[in-house]
C-alpha cells in the first residue's frame, strides 16, 4: 500500500506548494497546464515566422522577380528556416511539447507530470532554442541557406548563405532543442508508465496519449542521430575535421579535407529524420482517433489494431529511412530493401485509415468544427499517405525525386495534415484549456478557407512535379520542356497561399475574443469519456484533481453502449452502475 | 549503420514484449471494478529509475550511432589506425574501480550503514576524477606525438568517442556533486541514498560504455 | 452535409484535374518507358483507393449525420473485417512494389554494351569527359584539379591522354544507343536531371555514381541540377544533345582531347600590339576604355574573360540581338580576330597595360548598392575581382555605365539568350533580380568603392 501513502504525501504537497505569485505561476511555473501552454504559444509564434518564410518564397515563386528582398541569397535562408522552424520547432515542439503536456497528466489521471522541475527546464531550453534560431537572421551572413536537410558538403562552403554565423547557429540551436526534447521526452514517457491513477491499464488509455506516447520514444532514440550528425559537422566545420568532407575543389580553392562521406551524413541525418515524419504523425494519428470517436459518438473503431499500427509504425520507421536517399548516389543494392520496408509500412498506416472511417460509420455524426478537421485530416492524409507510395517505391521515386511532387507530398501528409488536426484539437480542447466555448460560425470557416485553401495548394502542385519541375530553384527561367502554363499555375498556387495565410487571422481572432468573452464552457461540453472532462475544475486547477485521483473502470470509448441510457460512459463510472450485457456489439 | 540498428532492435524489442504482454489478451472494452491490489497507481519510488533507465536508452542511442559512423566511416579508404595511448589500460582500470567503489557505496546505503556513504561517495569520485584526467592526458600525449584530431579520421572518431564519453561523465559528476554535498549536509538522507543508487547505476552503464569503446578502439 | 458534398466534389475534381489539366508528364525520351508503367499501375491503384475511401467516407457522413433520436452502433472491433482489410492492402501493395522492384533492377545493371560518357559537376557548371580511342578513362584526383587541368586528370596517366574534355555544359550522345553516365562533383551534390529521360542520380564528391539509358528521340534536352548546391543552384543548367550516328561523330571529332588542352597557347604581346590597333581605336591604347566610343575598359580585365567574349561575339553567342546597338558594333570587329593565337596576342598585349580605375561616372546609393551586392559577391567575389572557378569576370574597378548597361541587357534578355550562351544564362538569372535603374546604379556605385 506503499503508492497509497505516495499520493497523500503528494496531495500533501501540493496544498503546500500551490504557487501564489503570477510568476511561478505564469514563468517559472512547474505546472504541466501552463508548461504545455507556454510551448504552444511559442511553437505557434515560431510556426507563423515559418509562415511569413513561405509566403516568401510563394511571392517569388508566382511572381518572380517582384520584389527586391527576395533573392537567391534571401530565398534558401527562408527555404531553410521554414522547413526547419515548421518541422521541428513548430510541430514536434507543439504536438509533444504543447499537447503532450497537457494532454498526457490529464488522460493518464495524473496531477502532473512525474519530474515537474525538468519539465520546466525543457520548455526553457526550448526558448534558448527558438532564440538562438532566431538570432541567426541578424548575425553577418545571415541565417544558414543549406536546405533544412543541411547537407554537407555545402552546408558549410561558400557559396551557400550563412556559412560565416548561420549554420553554426543552427546547430547548436539544434543540439539545445535535443536537450530540451529529451528532457520533455523522459517526462513523457516516465509518466505514462508510472503515473497512471488507479484501473488505467495501458490499454485503456485514449489513442491521444498512446500516439504521443510512441512518438515520444521515437523521438528520445531518433534525436540522438541529429546530435551526433551536427556534432559531427561542427567538428568539420571548426576543427577541419574530415568526417563527411572529402576531398574537393571549391570555386578553385583546395579547402583541405581528405576522405569523408557527405553520404554518411545523410544516413545519420535521415536515421533522424524519417522517424521525425512519425514523431509528428503519430501524435496527430492518436488526437484524431479521439475526436472522430467523440464527435461520431462511437467507440474508436478496432482500438487494439490501432494501438498495434502505432507500435507497427514505430518500429517500422527505423528501418525505412535510406527511402530519402534513392538518388543520393548510396549503394543501388540498398534500394530493394527500402522500397520493401516501406511499402510495407503502408499496410499499418492504412488500417489506420479504414478504422477511422469505419469509426463514423454507423456513427451519429456531430460535425461541429473539431470533427470537419478531423474528417478533412482524413481527406488530406489519404491523399498525402497514397501519393508517399509514389515516392517509396524506388522506381518511380526517380523521376518524382527532388521535384515538386515531393513538396506536395510532404506538406500533404506533414505539413497539411497534422495542422488540420492541431486545428482540430485546439477548439476541441479550448473549453477544457480556457473554461470558455469558441465561436462556432468563425470556427467553421476558419475550417472551410483552410481545407479547400490549402487542396487548392497542393494538389495542382504535384502535377509541376510531374512536368519536372525541380524544387528549390529559386527561378525556373525558360525551359523548353515546360509549357508558359506552368508560370500560370504557379501563380494561383501562390494566390491561394496567400489566401489560407489571410485567412488565419479567423483563428487568432476567434481563439483571443472567446477568450476573453466567449460563453461560459460545460465542464464536458462534447460528453467526453476521457478523463480530461472530468475535472473538478475548468480550466484544471494545480494538481487536476482535486482531493481524490480518478479511479478508472473501463476505456476511453464507451459511447453509445447499448443499454446504457446516456450515450457514453464516464472512465470513472464502475460496471455496477452501467447495466451488464456489455459486449453485446462485439463480433468476432 | 548496422551497429545502430541491432541495439534499436534489443530497446524496441524489449518494450515491445512488454507492452504486448500488457496488451495481447486484453478486451478493452471490458470495464470492472479496480481491486485495490491491482496495479495502477503512481509509484514514485520507481519513476527515477524509469526515468534514469529511458535516459540509458537515449544515450545508448546516441552511442551506438556513433559507433555506426565510425564503421561506415573506417571503410572509406584513408584510414589510418591509430595506436592508443598505454595511459588508456590504466583510465580503464581506475573507471572499473570507480564502479566498483560506487556499488559497494551502493550496498551501504541499501543497508542504510550510513557511515560508509561519505566515504565511499568521495572515493568513487575521486577515482573518476582520475579517470577524467587520465583521458585528458591521452589527448595531451596523443597532440605531443603530432596526432591531432585532423590528422586522420582515426583520430578524430578517437576525441569523439572518449570527448562525448568525458561528457556523460562530467553530467554524472554534477549528480555525483549533488549528492555529496547534501550527504555532508546530512539532510534528506532518504533521498540521497535513493540518488545513489540510481548514480551507482548511470555509473556501471559509463563503464559498459567505456569497455565497449575502448574494445572497439583497440579492434580497429 | 455539405462537406460530404464538398469531399465528394473533390474527388471528382480532382479526377478530373488529373486527367484533363494540362499539366502531366512530360513526354518521355528514353528507355525507360518501364518506369512510366510503374507510375501508371500505382495511379491506378492509389486512384481506386482515394476515390473509395472518400466517397464511402462522404456516404457515411451523409447517412449517419446527427438526428436527435439516433443512436451509433456499439461495435469495437470486427477482426474478420480488419483482416480482409488488412489482406486487400497487402496485394495492393505488392502490385505496386513488384513492378518497382523489377524496373529498379534493370537501372542497376548497366548493359555491357553502353557507352561511357562522364559528367562532371561543380558550382554551378556542367562539363563532362569522353573516353577517347582507347575506351579507357585516366585517373582523377581532386588534388589535382587547377583551372588549367579542370578535370583533375593524372598527367602521367597513359589512359586519360585521349580523353576528350568537353568544358562545356553541353554533351551529345547517340541515339538508339545505351549509354552509362558517370557522375562525378568536384565540390558539393549535385544531381543530373533530364526530365524527358526519367533517371536522376546524385552527384557525390568523393565518390562516383551512375545512371544510364538509352536515348530513343533525337533533339536537344535540357540538362538540371536537382540536388541544392548553393545560391545559384537553379542556374546551374546544361544540355544533353541526342545524335543520329554522323552528327555525333563529327561533334566527337571536334572535341579536345586531354593532351591537347594541355598545350597552353601563350600570347605574343608584340604580335598582339599591332592587332590591337584596330581595338585601340575605340577601347583606347592603354584599353582604358571611352564613354564617347561606347567601348569599355579592358586594362586588367581577366584574360579567360576576354578570350571567351570575343570567342562569344565570333560564334554569334553575343552582339546579334537586334536591341544589342553597341554588341552588334562589335561582333564584326571581334571577327578580325581570326585564330585562337591571334586571339591570344592580343590579349597578351592588353595585360601588359597598366591598371587604372575607371573613372566613375555613375552616382548612386553606396549603401544601398553594397546589400545588393551580398548575392554578387558570391560569383564576382567580396573584393569584385572575379573567379575564374565560376566563370565570373572582375567587376571592381572596371568600367561602371558599361556594367550597368550590361546588367541592364541581361535583365531585358538582350544578352544572355542564346542557348549555348550558359554564362550569359546564369547572368541573366542574376540580373533579373535587379528590380530598375536605380537600383543598378546604387549596386554600380557601390562596386565603385570596391
Amino acid at each position: 500500500m506503499s503508492s497509497y501513502v505516495a499520493i497523500a504525501d503528494r496531495d500533501h504537497e501540493i496544498e503546500h506548494h500551490d504557487p501564489q505569485t503570477f510568476i511561478r505561476k505564469y514563468v517559472w511555473s512547474q505546472d504541466h497546464k501552463v508548461i504545455a501552454i507556454q510551448y504552444g504559444i511559442t511553437a505557434i509564434f515560431v510556426g507563423l515566422i515559418a509562415l511569413g518564410l513561405s509566403l516568401m518564397m510563394r511571392l517569388q515563386l508566382g511572381f518572380p522577380n517582384e520584389f527586391e528582398f527576395i533573392n537567391p541569397e534571401s530565398y534558401y535562408q527562408f527555404i531553410t528556416m521554414h522547413g526547419m522552424i515548421m518541422v521541428i520547432y513548430l510541430l514536434t515542439a507543439l504536438f509533444l511539447g504543447g499537447f503532450g503536456n497537457y494532454l498526457i497528466p490529464l488522460m493518464c489521471g495524473a496531477r502532473d507530470m512525474v519530474f515537474p522541475y525538468m519539465n520546466m527546464l525543457s520548455y526553457w531550453a526550448y526558448l534558448l532554442s527558438v532564440i538562438i534560431l532566431l538570432a541567426s537572421f541578424f548575425v553577418p551572413g545571415g541565417a544558414t541557406g543549406a536546405g533544412w536537410t543541411l547537407y554537407p558538403p555545402q552546408a558549410i562552403l561558400p557559396g551557400t548563405p550563412g556559412v560565416e554565423w548561420g549554420i553554426l547557429l543552427m546547430l547548436v540551436s539544434l543540439a539545445v532543442f535535443i536537450v530540451a526534447f529529451t528532457m520533455g521526452g523522459l517526462n513523457y514517457v516516465t509518466t505514462v508508465l508510472q503515473a497512471r491513477c488507479r484501473g488505467m491499464t495501458l490499454m485503456r488509455m485514449p489513442l491521444s496519449v498512446w500516439g504521443i506516447f510512441i512518438a515520444t520514444i521515437l523521438g528520445l532514440l531518433a534525436f540522438p542521430a541529429l546530435l551526433v550528425s551536427a556534432i559531427m559537422m561542427l567538428f568539420d566545420m571548426n576543427l577541419g575535421t574530415s568526417f563527411f568532407m572529402p576531398a574537393i575543389s571549391s570555386m578553385g580553392v583546395d579547402p583541405g579535407f581528405v576522405g569523408g562521406s557527405p553520404i554518411l551524413f545523410q544516413h545519420l541525418f535521415w536515421f533522424f529524420g524519417h522517424p521525425e515524419v512519425y514523431i509528428v504523425a503519430l501524435p496527430a494519428f492518436g488526437i484524431v482517433s479521439d475526436l472522430l470517436s467523440v464527435h461520431a459518438r462511437k467507440n474508436i473503431f478496432g482500438y487494439r489494431m490501432m494501438v498495434w499500427a502505432l507500435i507497427a509504425i514505430g518500429g517500422l520507421s527505423f528501418v525505412v529511412w535510406a527511402h530519402h536517399m534513392y538518388v543520393s548516389g548510396m549503394h543501388p543494392y540498398f534500394g530493394f530493401f527500402f522500397a520493401t520496408t516501406t511499402l510495407i509500412i503502408a499496410v499499418p498506416t492504412a488500417i489506420k485509415v479504414y478504422n477511422w472511417v469505419l469509426t463514423l460509420w454507423e456513427g451519429n455524426i456531430h460535425l461541429r468544427v473539431p470533427m470537419l478537421f478531423a474528417i478533412g485530416f482524413i481527406f488530406t492524409f489519404i491523399h498525402g499517405g497514397l501519393t508517399g507510395l509514389f515516392l517509396g517505391n524506388v522506381t518511380i521515386d526517380m523521376p518524382l525525386s527532388d521535384t515538386y511532387f515531393v513538396v506536395a507530398h510532404f506538406h500533404m501528409v506533414m505539413g497539411v495534415s497534422p495542422i488540420l488536426v492541431v486545428f482540430g484539437a485546439i477548439y476541441h480542447w479550448f473549453p477544457k484549456i480556457t473554461g470558455k466555448m469558441y465561436n462556432e460560425t468563425l470556427g467553421k470557416w476558419h475550417f472551410w478557407m483552410t481545407f479547400l485553401g490549402t487542396y487548392a495548394i497542393y494538389l495542382p502542385m504535384h502535377y509541376l512535379g510531374f512536368q519536372g519541375v525541380p524544387r528549390r530553384y529559386f527561378a525556373m527561367g525558360n525551359t523548353d520542356f515546360l509549357p508558359e502554363s506552368a508560370q500560370a499555375l504557379n501563380a494561383a498556387i501562390t494566390i491561394s497561399a496567400l489566401f489560407v495565410a489571410a485567412t488565419q487571422i479567423l483563428f487568432f481572432v476567434n481563439m483571443i475574443w472567446s477568450m476573453k468573452s466567449g460563453k461560459k464552457a460545460d465542464p464536458n461540453p462534447w460528453d467526453a469519456t476521457t478523463l480530461e472532462w472530468l475535472t473538478p475544475d475548468t480550466p484544471p486547477k494545480h494538481g487536476n484533481w482535486g482531493p481524490d485521483l480518478p479511479v478508472v473502470h473501463r476505456w476511453a470509448y464507451d459511447y453509445s453502449v447499448p443499454g446504457y441510457e446516456d450515450d457514453f460512459i464516464p472512465q470513472t463510472v464502475p460496471p455496477e452502475q452501467a447495466p451488464a450485457g456489455r459486449d453485446h456489439g462485439v463480433v468476432d | 549503420m548496422e551497429y545502430i540498428l541491432i541495439v534499436l532492435a534489443v530497446i524496441l524489442g524489449g518494450l515491445l514484449g512488454w507492452l504486448l504482454k500488457q496488451t495481447f489478451n486484453a478486451e478493452p472494452w471490458v470495464a470492472d471494478v479496480v481491486s485495490d491490489t491491482a496495479h495502477q497507481g503512481p509509484m514514485n519510488a520507481h519513476s527515477k529509475l524509469i526515468g534514469l533507465v529511458t535516459l540509458l536508452a537515449v544515450v545508448t542511442s546516441f552511442f551506438a550511432l556513433i559507433v555506426s559512423a565510425y564503421t561506415l566511416r573506417m571503410d572509406l579508404g584513408d584510414w589510418i589506425p591509430l595506436t592508443e595511448p598505454g595511459i588508456l589500460w590504466m583510465n580503464t582500470g581506475v573507471l572499473v574501480v570507480a564502479s566498483l567503489a560506487f556499488q559497494w557505496t551502493r550496498n551501504a546505503a541499501v543497508r542504510n550503514d550510513e557511515s560508509k556513504l561519505l566515504p565511499g561517495m568521495i572515493v568513487t569520485g575521486l577515482l573518476t576524477s582520475v579517470f577524467v584526467i587520465g583521458q585528458f592526458i591521452a589527448w595531451q600525449q596523443l597532440n605531443a606525438s603530432g596526432q591531432y584530431v585532423t590528422s586522420n579520421p582515426a583520430n578524430a572518431f578517437f576525441f569523439f568517442l572518449t570527448g562525448a564519453h568525458a561528457v556523460h561523465i562530467l553530467g554524472g559528476m554534477y549528480v555525483w556533486t549533488r549528492a555529496t554535498v547534501r550527504l555532508m549536509s546530512g539532510k534528506d538522507t532518504e533521498s540521497v541514498r535513493r540518488s545513489i543508487e540510481l548514480c551507482a547505476l548511470y555509473w556501471h552503464f559509463l563503464l559498459i560504455v567505456w569497455l565497449v569503446l575502448f574494445g572497439l578502439l583497440l579492434s580497429t | 452535409m455539405p462537406l460530404a458534398v464538398v469531399l465528394i466534389l473533390l474527388v471528382v475534381g480532382s479526377v478530373i484535374f488529373h486527367f484533363v489539366s494540362p499539366w502531366t508528364f512530360t513526354p518521355l525520351a528514353s528507355n525507360w518507358g518501364t518506369i512510366d508503367l510503374t507510375i501508371n499501375i500505382t495511379f491506378i491503384v492509389t486512384g481506386i483507393v482515394f476515390v473509395a475511401i472518400n466517397l464511402f467516407m462522404a456516404y457515411a457522413i451523409i447517412k449517419y449525420r446527427y438526428k436527435k433520436d439516433a443512436r451509433a452502433k456499439y461495435e469495437p472491433e470486427n477482426k474478420k473485417l480488419e483482416y480482409w482489410l488488412t489482406g486487400i492492402t497487402g496485394v495492393g501493395v505488392a502490385l505496386m512494389l513488384a513492378p518497382g522492384l523489377f524496373v529498379w533492377a534493370e537501372f542497376v545493371n548497366v548493359p555491357e554494351e553502353a557507352d561511357v560518357v562522364e559528367a562532371v559537376g561543380q558550382q554551378w557548371h556542367w562539363s563532362y569527359r569522353y573516353p577517347g580511342a582507347d575506351g579507357k578513362f585516366g585517373e582523377v584526383d581532386a588534388e589535382r584539379i587547377t583551372m588549367d587541368n579542370p578535370f583533375g586528370i593524372d598527367p602521367a596517366d597513359p589512359n586519360g591522354q585521349d580523353d576528350l574534355v568537353v568544358a562545356h555544359p553541353e554533351a551529345h550522345i547517340l541515339l538508339d544507343q545505351p549509354v552509362k553516365f558517370l557522375l562525378r562533383s568536384k565540390d558539393v551534390l549535385h544531381n543530373f536531371t533530364v526530365a524527358q529521360f526519367r533517371v536522376k542520380m546524385d552527384l557525390v564528391p568523393g565518390t562516383q555514381t551512375y545512371l544510364w539509358l538509352t536515348p530513343t528521340k533525337a533533339g536537344r534536352f535540357e540538362l538540371l541540377c536537382e540536388e541544392l548546391c548553393g545560391i545559384a543552384h537553379h542556374t546551374m543548367r546544361g544540355a544533353i544533345i541526342v545524335d543520329e550516328r554522323a552528327d555525333y561523330d563529327a561533334w566527337i571529332a571536334k572535341q579536345q582531347t586531354f593532351a591537347e588542352s594541355q598545350v597552353v597557347v601563350v600570347g605574343n604581346a608584340d604580335i598582339g600590339a599591332a592587332q590591337y590597333a584596330i581595338c585601340g581605336a575605340c577601347h583606347g591604347q592603354q584599353g582604358e576604355g571611352s564613354v564617347a566610343m561606347n567601348a569599355p575598359k579592358l586594362a586588367g580585365q581577366s584574360g579567360w574573360y576576354l578570350q571567351r567574349q570575343i570567342k562569344a561575339y565570333q560564334n554569334g553567342l553575343r552582339g546579334v540581338h537586334e536591341d544589342d546597338t553597341y554588341g552588334r558594333q562589335m561582333a564584326p570587329m571581334a571577327a578580325t580576330l581570326f585564330d585562337d593565337a591571334s586571339i591570344a596576342n592580343v590579349i597578351a598585349y592588353i595585360q601588359s597595360f597598366p591598371d587604372t580605375p575607371a573613372p566613375h561616372t555613375i552616382a548612386g546609393d553606396a549603401d544601398h548598392g553594397q546589400r545588393l551586392y551580398r548575392v554578387c559577391s558570391y560569383c564576382h567575389g567580396k573584393d569584385g575581382m572575379g573567379i575564374q572557378a565560376l566563370n565570373a569576370p572582375r567587376t571592381a574597378g572596371m568600367t561602371d555605365w558599361y556594367m550597368a548597361r550590361q546588367l541592364q541587357n541581361f535583365k531585358d534578355g538582350v544578352r544572355g539568350t542564346h542557348k549555348q550562351d550558359f554564362y550569359g544564362m546564369q547572368m541573366g538569372f542574376m540580373g533579373a533580380i535587379v528590380q530598375d535603374e536605380q537600383a543598378i546604379n546604387d549596386l554600380m556605385a557601390y562596386i565603385n568603392t570596391l
